[in-house]
């Protein structure tokens, strides 16, 4: 097949409509609700980690651009180095270190991304596979996140914020810890990992209204969003109902079996990555199934495998875990799950 | 109200069809001459049975085929055939094929041979086929099957489907038909139904076109004043303007939830579908007599100076058509035969208006049209939009690294080109110019296997045969030698009974 495909002259003369940038683009549109509501609630650290990883993921993109020789213009504007940068930086807890956000990007986009030839052909999801190798290595750093921001207490402000991530100082005054406290997932590994039940466990500071404190509401905002993106056929609705579905059946049957050291259904959806992985991260399309069968099979996995992680693994959340392992997947979902053709039926 | 099912995919288009107004269809001059391919139709070509230098009449038979699947080509006006040598035929390709070229001499004359049937509900069944035959109809919305070989089904038919869908933007030559020949397409099927005696009967036509139904029904209320109480039964349908409906499987799909068989024909599943442009020319062939001679054409587009439909004589160069049309509005113009999802872009305009040629759109010629591809991100956006439940993204993997096993895998010679996945592709990968490569390097390398095969055959053959010839060979020489010896022995043996002999020798 010849590459230089600059002269068609065979139908359709219809020129296509739609763009990459456009698709990424209103993906990252969806993604503006559960992220204000996350700065609203947790204070500037969020968007200083959004800044430092999207500006350097913009460098590395660049960079790898320039060395594998592909058009610039084109593809550091498709807004998918974007998104990834968006979604790693939500993956780790606000006020990193800023070399950890690096570091991070680096293998996001490097690594996962270009190495494996660049957008379209990379096997893994570059957020989800930066976010577990920086989990995996940095198991301290990736488990500090902040509390939610109190009434009474002081927080950071947007400049102290990215003090602190790059210098690692705070105001006079003020202590790190005090800033952090354990999401409710991790509060409820930890409690569990004890032998203690839940009725044991009883109240924490970590549970809010539905679910985690705080998490909940950011979560309904990405939740919103990934509505948003159904509406405007972005995303196919068979993703994020299966893995909805299977994270809530398998946690409610764990909860009907033994509501005493599992949690509640309504903790594991609104709690930790769910509802941003069901819309935002097991839908990239590159790494995802694409046959509305193989969608709803991988779906099921990520929901299950989320479930798995996080009630017998040794990680409080598995949403990245469990996109990586359905991803290695997909390449057998898709052949496997090949819809019928147009009259195959009544051969 | 009928039910109606739907098909997978399709998609919404922008119609354009206002500009070529079809409530009017005008006419052309004669033009100086017309050129007649001998295959304008799918199967054999026709054999041209007049010579250069002959005088034909407007009717006549030119060129003929003894085979099943083909159709007779007929003069299109009265005049003398000038040439029978390869000219360009209206293809992508730029190909020449043998045409019949006559220079006309003004007058259309009529073949005398034909003539208006006064009593065409007379006609038993299979003289009506054999006219339908004789008058070179085929298939008028684009694919060209001979019409005949779609008459004589060998089993039950339960639908008559009569296609008036036309789901091409741009294309209203069809609308046009409805709206100024209601009548033809009416009688022409009652005498299809008489032919193949259907339970059921449609005429189907997509909703953006509410005057070609208007004007179908009113025609089929005439003709049950007029006392034809049996077109009451004819079933005029509206059916949701979803690009593809016209095709064939599609609109099947929808009329009556059936599927064409993969690989097959729709009268395995008991339907028969006709466009209403063959219609209509089915009609006029038994009531009028004549036989498929011109047929309705829209010029349209954006650089049509004056988008119409005119009724053009078969053979006539397109670029008569288009000068007659108001000429072009700007140099950089592409001339497109058919509509702009499944049309082809044509080479030469000089190249003639066959029985496929339903519009010429007159376009914009738009290099950068698939310029900035990049690479698939495997959205599914094109299996979505796909009528034929196809995963375009991955035939696209797979027609790239020529991976012929994994392309019959996937389905690829289902496609029907239809074009939807390149146009909702974000990526704007030129998805169904990769197709049509991969179905063509898939068909070479078909017929290079099986050349490979024969020939492997053969070689084993000729090995095998020489083998067999040496063994024989050697047999004969062992047989010889053997004969020899006992000669010998039993010349020994006759010495030895006659020593006298040898000393005789001696």
């Amino acid at each position: 097949m010849p590459d230089n495909i600059s002269a068609i002259t065979s139908s359709p003369f219809v020129p296509s409509t739609d763009s990459v940038a456009r698709v990424m683009r209103t993906v990252i549109y969806a993604l503006v609700p559960g992220v204000l509501i996350y700065i609203a609630l947790f204070g500037w650290g969020v968007l200083v980690n959004i800044l430092i990883v999207t500006a350097s993921a913009l460098l590395f993109e660049w960079i790898m651009l320039l060395v594998r020789d592909r058009p610039v213009k084109v593809y550091l504007f498709d807004f998918s180095a974007i998104i990834t940068a968006i979604l790693l930086s939500l993956a780790i807890p606000p006020l990193a270190p800023w070399w950890l956000l690096v570091l991070g990007s680096f293998f996001s986009i490097v690594v996962a991304k270009h190495l494996y030839g660049g957008l379209g052909y990379n096997t893994f999801n570059p957020a989800m596979a930066a976010y577990a190798v920086l989990l995996i290595s940095f198991p301290l750093e990736m488990s500090m996140w902040t509390a939610p921001l109190s009434e009474g207490s002081h927080s950071l402000n947007i400049i102290e914020s990215f003090e602190y991530s790059l210098f690692q100082v705070l105001p006079i005054n003020m202590q790190y810890d005090a800033l952090t406290s354990a999401t409710v997932l991790d509060h409820i590994r930890t409690e569990v990992s004890t032998g203690k039940s839940f009725p044991e466990i009883g109240w924490s500071p970590a549970f809010g209204y539905l679910a985690g404190k705080g998490f909940e509401w950011v979560s309904l905002g990405f939740l919103l969003g990934g509505l948003w993106l159904l509406y405007k056929k972005i995303i196919s609705w068979q993703i994020p109902t299966a893995v909805l579905t299977g994270l809530g059946v398998s946690s409610l049957l764990g909860y009907a079996v033994n509501p005493d050291i599992y949690a509640n259904p309504l903790v594991h959806m609104l709690g930790g990555a769910s509802i941003l992985g069901a819309f935002f991260i097991a839908t990239d399309p590159v790494t995802a199934s694409t046959t509305p069968l193989g969608r709803i099979i991988y779906g099921i996995g990520i929901g299950f495998l989320t479930f798995a992680i996080r009630s017998w693994g040794g990680y409080p959340d598995g949403m990245a875990f469990a996109v990586l392992l359905m991803g290695m997947m997909v390449p057998l979902l898709d052949y496997y799950t090949a819809p019928k053709v147009y009259g195959a039926r009544t051969r | 109200m009928k039910k109606l099912w739907t098909f997978k995919g399709g998609l919404k288009l922008a119609g354009f069809k206002k500009l070529s107004k079809p409530s009017v269809v005008k006419s052309l001059p004669i033009p100086k001459r017309v050129i007649l391919p001998l295959r304008q139709h799918i199967g054999e070509p026709a054999e041209p049975i007049v010579e250069a230098g002959e005088k034909v009449y407007k009717g006549q038979v030119i060129a003929t085929s003894k085979s099943f699947i083909s159709a007779s080509v007929h003069a299109s006006t009265s005049g003398t055939v000038i040439e029978i040598e390869k000219h360009n035929i209206p293809h992508q390709s730029g190909v020449s094929e043998l045409c019949i070229v006559i220079e006309t001499d003004g007058k259309d004359e009529w073949y005398p041979n034909i003539k208006p049937n006064l009593h065409p509900e007379n006609l038993d069944v299979d003289e009506i086929r054999a006219r339908i035959r004789e008058a070179g109809i085929v298939g008028l919305g684009g694919a060209v099957f001979p019409s005949a070989a779609k008459l004589k089904p060998t089993r039950q038919i339960d639908t008559l489907i009569i296609n008036g869908a036309e789901c091409e933007p741009y294309i209203t030559c069809d609308d046009a038909l409805m709206q100024s020949c209601p009548d033809e397409i009416v009688q022409g099927v009652l005498l299809l139904r008489k032919l193949l005696n259907p339970i059921e009967c449609i005429i189907a036509i997509e909703d953006n076109k509410p005057d070609a139904i208007e004007s179908i029904r009113h025609s089929i209320e005439k003709l049950r004043e007029q006392g034809q109480g049996s077109v009451t039964t004819i079933n005029v349908i509206a059916v949701p303007t979803i690009f593809p409906t016209g095709g064939e499987k599609q609109l099947i799909k929808v009329l009556t939830g059936k599927e064409v068989p993969k690989e097959g024909l729709p009268y395995e599943v008991g339907i028969v579908c006709l466009n209403v442009g063959t219609t209509a020319a089915i009609r006029n062939a038994i009531y009028q007599g004549t036989p498929l001679v011109s047929r309705y054409v829209t010029v349209t587009g954006p650089l049509a100076k004056q988008p119409a439909n005119y009724e053009v004589m078969i053979g006539t160069p397109i670029e008569d058509v288009i000068q007659a049309a108001g000429k072009v509005k700007a140099d950089n113009c592409a001339v497109i035969m058919g509509g702009p999802m499944m049309g082809q872009l044509l080479p030469h305009s000089q190249s003639p208006v066959v029985k496929a040629t339903n519009c010429i759109l007159l376009e914009e010629i738009k290099p950068d049209i698939n310029t900035n591809v990049m690479p698939c991100i495997r959205c599914g956006s094109c299996s979505s939009a796909c009528p034929m439940n196809l995963l375009p993204q991955q035939l696209y993997w797979h027609a790239r690294e020529k991976s012929f096993k994994k392309l019959e895998h996937y389905n690829l010679p289902d496609c029907i080109e239809c074009g939807c996945c390149s146009v909702v592709c974000p990526s704007k990968i030129p998805l169904v110019h990769y197709f049509r490569f991969a179905k063509s390097e898939m068909k070479d390398h078909e017929i290079s296997t099986k050349i490979a095969e024969q020939s492997r055959v053969r070689t084993q053959a000729r090995e095998a045969r020489l083998e067999r010839m040496k063994r024989e060979q050697e047999a004969r020489k062992a047989k010889r030698k053997a004969d020899r010896l006992k000669k010998k022995a039993a010349g020994k043996k006759a010495t030895k009974q006659k020593p006298g002999k040898e000393a005789l020798a001696g």
